[in-house]
């Protein structure tokens, strides 16, 4: 079988969005490492790395746009771009919130440190590990296993509630702390967001294997 | 809606060369269904078994049901010129006849005794033209000459011939091949507009053009129907890997 034209585009496309899942994962990693190394240089370099992150996420608008008009995709090309176009902004999204995180490092490494908080670091393990996945069952075409990332959310959520409780009875405990307490409570919101937009990875996933539209359905 | 067309285990043979293979397929009225598929697999033909076209050909041979309305039209007392009234043709080049705009829509009325008198004749070329979404562009000069139309105009004045009949199916075979972007546009403006009336089968190679007016998508492959689905599912996610192959240019 020979190569056709829209073949050429899509491999790049992939690519494209492949680059832009593994840079995001990087931000998500680097914003974290800021936080519990309190290291404010690596954060500042996540802030500024997100430029990257929105060019990239243009350029992948652009060519989805282009191969759309140009090629007329159908069937299985066009769920993939339309995957794509759709997964795109969402990680875009992630990488926002790891920029959010390296911000709140920021503020975090200037307030006395909160020691030990082991739950949070393990929260974004958790959300790193999810997002590394998706981007492999996208690779992959993995149904199954986007499906299983989707019921893994509830642990993030979880773990968001567990964080939350223990981070206002601190407040309550040492005022002295609220400003850290605060900063950490947003960082875990951040994460739990992850959490979230993973799973909307997770559902494109399926629609491009499956052409079934799970979002904002019970039973997926 | 009701099936106006259904057809059931269908072989179709050119001698002993046999053209199509066991098929049956339901078409619904009101409905337009586009047959796509590469060159020589059979569609054409098969559009043309929908109205005895393929009487003409010697050797032609068939086997099967062919059902319009209930009735099988290939039982031996069919009213073969009722039932090409009834189930129009367009095809892929234009061919008007060598008449005024007038004539050309006046000849099925007129060669049916359809119409009552003079007036009621104008009445049914106008309403035809109207039809054909033709009658504001040719009103003011309907003694001239078809041949004085565009290509696109040409073949809207073929499709006013067919409703001039009053049919109720109308089968077109590569209505838009030979015309410019917007006379296409316009034959398939057309043609959603015309199936609140009228069943409508539709040969075509363009895809895009089967995805934009079709409700039903038929996939035919060396003489054999490969998937019929609504069109939406046969663009997006079709049943079969070689209507997947065929609508994503794997093969031409």
């Amino acid at each position: 079988m020979e190569t056709r034209i829209i073949d050429r585009k899509l491999d790049v496309l992939r690519d494209k969005l492949l680059l832009l899942g593994g840079t995001t994962e990087k931000a998500l990693y680097l914003s974290m490492r800021s936080l519990t190394e309190r290291d404010s240089d690596l954060a500042r370099k996540v802030i500024k790395d997100d430029k990257v992150i929105n060019k990239m996420e243009v350029e992948i608008d652009q060519m989805s746009v282009e191969i759309l008009a140009l090629q007329q995709p159908a069937a299985h090309d066009l769920r993939f771009v339309i995957s794509v176009a759709k997964i795109t902004p969402v990680l875009e999204r992630i990488a926002d919130h790891a920029a959010n995180i390296a911000e709140a490092a920021i503020v975090l490494n200037n307030e006395p440190e909160i020691t030990p908080y082991s739950e949070l670091p393990k929260m974004a393990e958790i959300a790193g590990e999810m997002l590394q996945t998706a981007l492999d069952a996208f690779t992959s075409e993995d149904s199954e296993l986007s499906r299983s990332m989707i019921k893994r959310d509830r642990e993030i959520d979880e773990a968001y509630n567990r964080i939350f409780d223990k981070l206002i009875r601190l407040m309550i405990d040492n005022p002295p702390l609220t400003t850290g307490a605060a900063h950490l409570l947003f960082v875990a919101k951040h994460l739990e967001r992850i959490g979230d937009y993973v799973k909307d990875i997770c559902e494109l996933n399926v629609y491009l294997i499956e052409a079934a539209f799970i979002k904002h359905k019970k039973k997926i | 809606m009701g099936n106006k067309i259904t057809v059931k285990n269908l072989n179709f043979f050119y001698g002993k060369d046999q053209a199509l293979f066991d098929i049956s397929l339901k078409i619904p009225e009101r409905e337009v269904m586009a047959f796509v598929g590469p060159s020589g697999c059979g569609k054409s033909t098969f559009l043309r078994v929908l109205n005895r076209m393929n009487d003409t050909i010697p050797y032609a041979r068939i086997e099967g049901e062919v059902k319009i309305d209930g009735k099988d039209i290939y039982k031996a007392k069919t009213d073969v010129v009722a039932l090409r009234r009834m189930v129009g043709m367009v095809f892929q080049k234009s061919n008007p006849f060598p008449k005024s705009i007038f004539d050309n829509v006046a000849y099925g009325i007129r060669i049916n005794r359809m119409h009552s008198s003079k007036k009621d004749l104008a009445d049914r070329v106008e309403k035809a033209l109207k039809d054909a979404a033709l009658w504001d562009e040719v009103k003011d000069r309907l003694p001239t000459s078809a041949f004085g139309l565009s290509g696109g105009q040409q073949q809207r004045l073929c499709i006013a011939r067919a409703l001039a009949v009053q049919p109720e199916v109308i089968l077109m075979d590569e209505p838009a091949s030979a015309l410019d972007p917007i006379a296409t546009q316009k034959i398939e403006e057309l043609v959603v507009e015309l199936k609140k009336d009228y069943t409508i089968v539709i040969v075509t190679h363009n895809m895009q053009q089967a995805a934009r007016i079709s409700d039903r998508t038929a996939f035919f492959m060396l003489g054999k129907l490969i998937e019929v689905n609504p069109t939406e599912k046969m663009f997006t996610n079709p049943d079969d890997k070689l209507t997947e192959d065929y609508i994503t240019g794997r093969f031409g």
